[in-house]
């Protein structure tokens, strides 16, 4: 029954893209925010959120990706996200999140933006 | 609610355990599929559901440690609407009382939950909460 998140990483030059596959409820929220602070500690400063293999959030996971982008603004770095489902872009644009974490519809328009 | 025809209903009773919430989820999906509902306003009723048994499961603190999750198809000759009931026999809130999350102050709050209501309302048609030293009840619509 447990749904869990599966976390990957792709290292470019100035930017990691974190891509999920999955449920992202507290669990995947905390395994998303381990991995981001490790980039962060890497140098990274830009980050993309690639949540095209997650269908599903709840808010509990959502208020980590908070602390995260709270901590981006913090470093002055950049975050972004890309791929999301209507529902879950909807979610993200009911809270608010979009004015600090633009959304971008596919990859490559996200990569070209946040690099910019 | 009077005057209104259900058509088929399923209730579901959840014990209070992690993730119980993508099991009433699941059955959402299947009632809403068979509704012929679109597959985003599916996806939209998934998540309020997620987010109504979430509310429930954190933090109703019922000592029958289950919660109840009705789903009623509404209407006449066809369905015209799935309506969907979460309840908990916990200690209840005030839904006047809770402040509206705003993103500004979550970023520089150290607590960046509480955002369950809003999305529920953001995603679902009609919703009703109803809550007292009996418990919580959350009655939402997607037309």
């Amino acid at each position: 029954m447990t749904e869990s998140l599966n976390v990957t990483v792709d290292r470019r030059e100035g930017l990691a893209v974190i891509y999920t596959e999955g449920y992202i409820n507290n669990q995947g929220g905390e395994e998303i925010a381990k991995v981001a602070y490790k980039l962060l500690d890497e140098g990274f400063k830009v980050l993309l959120l690639n949540l095209g293999g997650t269908k599903i959030v709840n808010s509990i996971g959502i208020s980590i990706l908070i602390e995260i982008i709270e901590k981006m603004i913090e470093i002055e770095g950049r975050l972004g996200f890309c791929c999301l489902t209507p529902t879950i872009e909807k979610t993200f644009q009911i809270m608010g999140l979009a004015q600090y974490a633009p959304i971008f519809p596919n990859e490559d328009a996200a990569v070209g933006q946040l690099r910019a | 609610m009077a005057g209104e025809a259900v058509m088929r209903e399923v209730t579901l009773a959840l014990p209070m355990v992690p993730e119980m919430e993508i099991e009433a989820s699941k059955t959402a999906t299947s009632i809403a599929e068979s509704m012929q509902m679109s597959p985003d306003r599916i996806d939209e009723v998934r998540m309020a559901v997620v987010e109504a048994c979430i509310n429930a499961l954190e933090h109703s603190r019922s000592t029958d440690k289950e919660i109840f999750v009705t789903f009623e198809v509404v209407g006449d000759k066809d369905p015209e609407k799935l309506r969907i009931t979460v309840r908990d026999t916990g200690i209840g809130f005030s839904p006047s009382e809770l402040e509206e999350p705003v993103i500004e102050d979550k970023l520089k709050s150290k607590r960046k939950r509480g955002w369950g209501l809003k999305i529920i309302h953001g995603l679902m048609d009609e919703v009703e909460i109803r809550s007292g030293s009996e418990g919580t009840t959350v009655v939402m619509s997607k037309l």
